[in-house]
């Protein structure tokens, strides 16, 4: 390899938590804003959060929330206003010396969220995907080069007679995995994906995640994994952080997230997500979050850990709230800002937000089934009585 | 829908590409019928030919494109005849409206995004430049904008990827459109917006009444908003049919494959189920089912002879000769059986254990 001076700015290892857990990635207490003076917009506000070596981390959260700013503040695009970014403990936000800066470039690669803006279109896709080679002179000879790049383009599931084509010439799905291939050959440490998956249809998404999840194996891959289709986000992810206007609101190990969602925000979005069964699907309440329910003109909110690692955000009363229920197994009571909205009554407090409501409407079902000739009226009787008796 | 009229009725469309003295086949040989007020989804593989497909009926096929057999049918015309520009411009972006993947392939980025949205009201509607923005505002807030006045001025790039999305469907809504085809249209945005605007394309469609045409990767979508779904590969509808049919009762193996896919149906730290191998190059003739060389369940006349369109039911078609009288009995694959209580399950298990109600 024609590689470069080995300056030691970064460590080969990051600092290790309490748990024996190596942090590679750390937001301390990050603002972000646009614009100057009084137009400026703060639009990510006091994120802190730790990304451990070899895990798969995922953002979630409505558009316009700030994932994208966090991940382009990451890889030092959009400046931090306020806190600091560290990798393996060194920080990388602000006023860096060259040579660091050189290293996050290499080792942190982001996979854009807009295909046709990011690749550039007048270069061939051969040219994409080798220009960081190049930058970083990452191959011996012009020969392993093009055995580098052809690998690349071959595992991403496209084929070497692309290269000499142009990124019009692809459709989107096609131009992702290009964006994809161009990261991944640089054999990063950290990847920041945007969205990498969302242009994909079901079956070529499944062969990049599967390679995504090949690429974390063979080489201890971190991911940073933007995406708002929580089904997958729910199958790949370790851990997910929850971001609603700019304000992490929930994060969790996966599972414990989807199983105990303490925050409304993130009880709303698991509500969202479609099924893909039409029958289900059609039935499917819908919970609307409305951040009016809280009341933080006193009791300022914060993002604490309610037990576990399962971190939310909330003012003193409402943790300790989350802090017992969450021992108890139980999840809070609906609330939504007119609480006599007859549609939020049908939802019993004590269950987690689709599994319950799923059962609820499985029991209605055979209800409706034994009420038979009885009909839909009677089967909605019942389940008032039924509510009642709970 | 047998009493609904055709709105838009395809043939036997075929469409290729010149690329570097080369030629490609994009769309070989689709039939659809497009019913009023219904809305059909349109899945398949990355490059089996859905964009190009509603590209030839709202005129934006690109240069190196042409039509090379089929018709297609509009409010009396044969859209394949359409020679002038002029003509395409009384059609596309009024009665047949295109929501794009990409929103900014159809923002321009140095417009503000309330002249775009009046220019489009002023260009089709007849109302004075006032009345225009009046509306424009009235739609950037039924797309879910919020502050819309403040943001009126504001520019495409000011704006996150999925509140130019928003903008996208406000313009295409906006002219109040036959046939509004959606290609991807809530791919970049989260799953709260998704759900409204899904919500809100079926409102406004109740309200106008036209038909859609939605092309998604997400089955969950698919299962949200379609009467009907068409499944393409290579450039080829291979199977059709309505909704539960497709979701229910699939028949060609694609479909088996597709659903298999579901990381819904996955088991966490597994890994999840693809196809093995790559479409067909589009470049050379293909014999046969162009399915056949990753279809496990491919019979040897496959290779040889292009199955025909079987019918099912009235309204359920698959193009695979497993539905050949003499081709053995196969029953989809385990994973996809009974789907529907799988998915109930599904739902209700949660670190391999099934939660208490
Ligand atoms: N360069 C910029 N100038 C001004 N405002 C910006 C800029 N970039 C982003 N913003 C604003 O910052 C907020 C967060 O945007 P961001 O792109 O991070 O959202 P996101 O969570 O990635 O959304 P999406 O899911 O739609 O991609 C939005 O309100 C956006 O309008
Ligand atoms: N302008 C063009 N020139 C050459 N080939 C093209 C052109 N547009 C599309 N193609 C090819 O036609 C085929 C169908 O493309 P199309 O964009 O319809 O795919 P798609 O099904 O919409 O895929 P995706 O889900 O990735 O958007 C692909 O093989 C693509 O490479
Ligand atoms: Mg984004
Ligand atoms: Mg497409």
């Amino acid at each position: 390899m024609k590689t470069e001076k080995k300056t030691s700015v970064l460590p080969e290892r990051g600092p290790v938590d309490e748990k024996g857990r190596e942090i590679l990635l750390s937001l301390k207490n990050v603002d972000i804003r646009f614009g100057k003076g009084n137009s400026s917009a703060k639009v990510v506000k006091n994120v802190s959060f730790d990304i451990y070596r070899g895990e798969t981390f995922s953002l979630v959260g409505e558009s316009g929330s700030g994932k994208t700013t966090i991940g382009r503040a990451i890889i030092r695009v959009n400046p931090c206003s306020a806190g600091e970014i560290q990798y393996k403990g060194v920080r990388i936000s602000g006023k860096i010396n060259q040579a660091l800066e050189r290293q996050v470039i290499r080792n942190i690669q982001m996979v854009f969220q807009d295909p046709s803006a990011s690749l550039n279109e007048r270069a061939t896709v051969d040219y994409i995907v080798s220009e960081g080679l190049h930058n970083f002179h990452l191959y011996k000879d012009e020969a392993d080069r093009v055995r580098k790049v052809e690998h690349i383009i071959e595992e991403v599931g496209l084929l070497p007679e692309h290269l000499t084509r142009y990124p019009h010439e692809f459709s989107g799905g096609q131009r992702q995995r290009i964006g994809l291939a161009r990261a991944m050959v640089m054999e990063p440490e950290l990847v920041i994906a945007d969205e990498p998956i969302s242009a994909l249809d079901v079956s070529i998404r499944a062969q990049v995640l599967n390679l995504m999840k090949k690429f974390q194996q063979e080489r201890g891959l971190t991911y940073l994994f933007i995406a708002h289709d929580l089904s997958i986000v729910r199958f790949i992810s370790d851990r997910i952080g929850v971001i609603y206007k700019g304000n992490i609101v929930e994060i969790a190990e996966a599972e414990e997230l989807f199983d105990f969602p303490m925050h409304p925000y993130t009880r709303s979005l698991i509500s969202a997500v479609p099924i893909p069964d039409p029958v289900l699907e059609r039935d499917k309440v819908l919970l609307t979050y409305d951040p009016a329910i809280h009341d933080y003109t006193a009791d300022q909110p914060r993002l604490e850990d309610i037990g576990g690692g399962h971190f939310v955000f909330g003012n003193e009363q409402e943790l300790a709230q989350y802090r017992t229920l969450r021992a108890k197994g139980e999840l809070p009571q609906w609330r939504s800002a007119e609480s006599a909205d007859a549609e939020n009554e049908e939802i019993p407090a004590k269950r987690t937000g689709r599994p319950g409501r799923r059962g609820w409407r499985m029991l209605r079902r055979a209800l409706l089934a034994l009420a038979g000739i009885l009909g839909v009226c009677v089967g909605l009787f019942l389940i008032f009585l039924l509510l009642a008796v709970i | 829908m047998e009493d609904r009229n055709v709105i838009l009725s395809v043939k036997d469309l075929y469409v290729k590409f010149r690329v570097r003295g080369r030629e490609l086949t994009a769309i070989r040989g689709i039939s659809l019928d497009l019913y009023e007020h219904e809305s059909v989804a349109i899945v398949g593989e990355s490059g089996s030919g859905k964009s190009v497909f509603t590209k030839t009926f709202a005129g934006m096929l690109e240069r190196n494109g042409y039509l090379a057999g089929g018709s297609i049918e509009f409010e009396g015309k044969d859209l394949t005849k359409i020679r002038r520009a002029k003509e395409w411009s009384q059609i596309r972006g009024s009665k047949i409206a295109t929501v794009f993947q990409d929103p900014m392939t159809s923002l321009n980025p140095i417009l503000t995004i309330g002249k775009q949205i009046t220019s489009v009201i002023l260009r089709h509607q007849n109302c004075s430049e006032g009345e225009a923005r009046v509306r424009a505002l009235a739609m950037m807030k039924k797309v879910g904008i919020p502050h819309a006045e403040a943001r009126f001025d504001d520019y495409p790039f000011q704006y996150s990827g999925g509140m130019r999305q928003r903008i996208v469907i406000a313009i295409a809504l906006s002219c109040q459109p036959k046939i509004l085809i959606c290609d991807e249209p809530t791919t970049a945005l989260d799953v709260t917006i998704q759900a409204q605007i899904l919500k809100l394309i079926k409102d406004l469609q109740k309200e106008f009444g036209y038909s859609i045409v939605f092309i998604t990767h997400d089955l969950g979508v698919v299962a949200n908003i379609a009467d009907r779904v068409a499944v393409l590969y290579a450039g080829q509808i291979v199977e059709l049919g309505t909704t539960e049919e497709l979701f229910y009762d699939p028949r060609h193996p694609y479909t088996w494959a597709l659903l298999s896919s579901l990381p819904q149906l996955a088991q966490r730290n597994a890994k999840l189920y693809s196809i093995a191998g790559t479409p067909p190059s589009l470049y050379s003739e293909i014999t046969g089912d162009a399915f056949a060389p990753r279809n496990p369940y491919a019979l040897k006349i496959d290779t040889l002879k292009e199955p025909p369109m079987f019918q099912i039911t009235p309204t359920h078609f698959a193009r695979t000769w497993l539905l050949d009288p003499r081709a053995p009995r196969v029953e989809k694959p385990e994973g996809i059986q009974n789907i529907h209580e799988k998915m109930m399950n599904s739902l209700h298990v949660s670190g391999g254990q099934v939660r208490e109600n």
